[in-house]
């Protein structure tokens, strides 16, 4: 593996360590596995790919986390206040989603960004950049994790009947949760519109995986569950993802492969706890 | 004060699971009273929890706090006046919160605004204060994911969250239920202490007829979804365990 493919892979690492925060607002700390992401990811891609074209690399950045963050509180909505489960209203999200995206690319599958200026052509260091958002992402979430409405947060999705017995409107948390979440997701999308000059319709498959398998890689090396560690989980986590994800490439296992490689790392080590405890059992017995 | 008046609770009203959880109750609760309440599985007590803290919807009549009626507010905008602890110590706090976030949550949120650092430095030392008076080796462990501590000390953590800011009324869910002997007597004392030093005004459920007779200045004895006794200061201390036998379904 030569230098230049590993810099790409902590690249693209990169962008994805955005995503896992993301999905680690709804899974770790609102504890809802949310399927929106896949929608909300490529409403990012497209929202950033349509204003990069029209000239504007850096409101398409601002844009497309407004546009993830309403996406997730659609999801919010249905989630609470039509007492849908969580599961289904982001899979109703998701689905309507699709649609909206291709109307956001006026209909085309897919935008090419080749010709236009974007963030990395306006700055050199693809690297550098990327390096700053994922930190600062990660920062600013770490410090909002601690203020008041950070714990609020994170509460309640410890522990919602104590929340809803203290004076927390648990509903508005799940707003905020949600849109937050998504927010960042399509952040990330739109980071990876510009890094590929290339915005795809489907670019969203499967990314509610793809960053939970950050996720998982980063907690299985760091080990502490604290938030900071969380989130430092989620961005070195979705690196060596990335790396490990080139790795296999090389070995000439086809990048169409990759989607079942993500979902079967997640669904063994998701189960890990359970098993671990069942051989303990029959061990005793 | 607390004012109910004919409250009935029905589940599933009109449907063959037509259940009535409470028939018509009312009843007055004076500032700094502190309630004991008895009753059979069933009798209602912990529908008539949900009733004061708003997580049950009424069905029929009204409930005034101080002279509002506050029988359509919801729960958690009555929760500023209402505190509640559970008979699970789990329902009482948030287990990957620190011991100091958790009790921040209670404390903080309402001191600073929302975006502000949640524990600050003089907190801590507010916290450890407070914590000392348990003596439970607590103000050691503020940094501690709750999780990690035993049901006795999340409970009396959960206790000291729901007095940090002295509530109109607490309501206690047979709170020591679920912990062995020792740290229940150490959790009732120490109810007891804080209930009298914050003046508070408390309902406290129980299955212990000696606990409802030895705490509080006001007992209550619930069947069938209403109270079918209410036995005042002079009265309560007359009560022996035996009399309050009688009032069971047998």
């Amino acid at each position: 593996m030569s230098l230049t493919i590993i810099l790409k892979a902590i690249e693209l690492g990169l962008i994805f360590s955005i995503l896992s925060l993301g999905v680690y607002i709804s899974f770790r700390v609102l504890n809802v596995p949310d399927l929106t992401v896949d929608g909300s990811f490529a409403t990012g891609c497209a929202v950033c790919a349509v204003m990069t074209i029209a000239g504007h690399p850096y409101l398409g950045l601002l844009l497309a986390f407004a546009a993830g963050s309403f996406c997730g509180m659609v999801t919010a909505f249905l989630q609470t206040k039509m007492h849908m489960q969580p599961l289904l209203a982001g899979i109703l999200t998701m689905v309507g989603l699709y649609s909206i995206n291709l109307r956001i690319m006026s209909g085309a599958p897919n935008i090419s960004l080749f010709s236009t200026n974007t963030l990395f052509t306006l700055i050199d260091s693809e690297l550098l950049i990327l390096l700053i958002f994922s930190l600062v992402t990660g920062c600013i979430l770490f410090g909002f994790f601690k203020t008041n409405l950070g714990l609020m947060l994170r509460a309640t999705g410890d522990n919602e009947i104590m929340v809803r017995s203290s004076s927390i409107n648990v509903d508005r948390m799940k707003f905020i949760g949600m849109a937050l979440s998504n927010g960042i997701v399509a952040l990330s999308g739109a980071l990876l519109a510009q890094y590929q000059n290339f915005a795809d319709i489907t670019s969203g498959t499967g990314m509610m995986v793809l960053g939970l398998a950050g996720i998982i890689i980063g907690e299985a090396i760091l080990r502490k569950r604290t938030i900071g560690f969380g989130i430092a989980s989620a961005i070195i986590g979705a690196c060596i993802y990335r790396l490990l994800y080139q790795i296999a490439l090389q070995f000439g296992i086809p990048a169409t492969d990759m989607n079942l490689m993500s979902a079967i790392l997640v669904a063994i080590t998701i189960s890990l706890p359970y098993l671990k405890r069942k051989g303990v059992k029959h061990v005793r017995a | 004060m607390l004012e109910l008046n004919d409250v009935s609770v029905i589940f599933n009203q009109g449907t063959q699971l037509e259940k009535v959880a409470l028939h018509d109750m009312s009843c007055k609760i004076q500032d700094g009273d502190f309630i004991t309440l008895l009753g059979s599985n069933g009798a209602g007590k912990s529908t008539l929890f949900n009733v004061i803290s708003g997580s049950v919807e009424v069905s029929r009549g009204s409930v005034f706090m101080d002279g509002i009626d506050i029988t359509d507010e919801k729960e958690h905008v009555r929760a500023k006046n209402i505190g509640r602890l559970f008979q699970n110590p789990e329902h009482g706090t948030a287990k990957n919160l620190t011991v100091e976030e958790n009790l921040a949550l209670a404390y903080s949120a309402k001191k600073r605004g929302l975006f502000s650092l949640a524990v600050h430095k003089e907190d801590r030392e507010y916290f450890k204060e407070k914590l000392k008076v348990l003596d439970m080796g607590l103000e050691d462990r503020l940094k501690t994911p709750i999780g990690l501590l035993s049901g006795g000390q999340r409970q009396a953590v959960a206790l000291m969250m729901a007095v940090l800011n002295p509530p109109k009324i607490l309501l206690l869910d047979e709170h020591t239920a679920a912990l062995d002997p020792k740290s229940a007597k150490k959790i009732l004392k120490i109810t007891n202490e804080l209930i009298e030093k914050e003046h508070i005004t408390a309902l406290m459920i129980t299955h212990n007829i000696n606990d409802a007779l030895v705490n509080g200045n006001r007992l209550f004895i619930m069947n069938d979804g209403t109270l079918i006794q209410d036995f005042d200061a002079e009265r309560k201390k007359q009560l022996k365990p035996a009399d309050i036998l009688n009032y069971y379904e047998v």
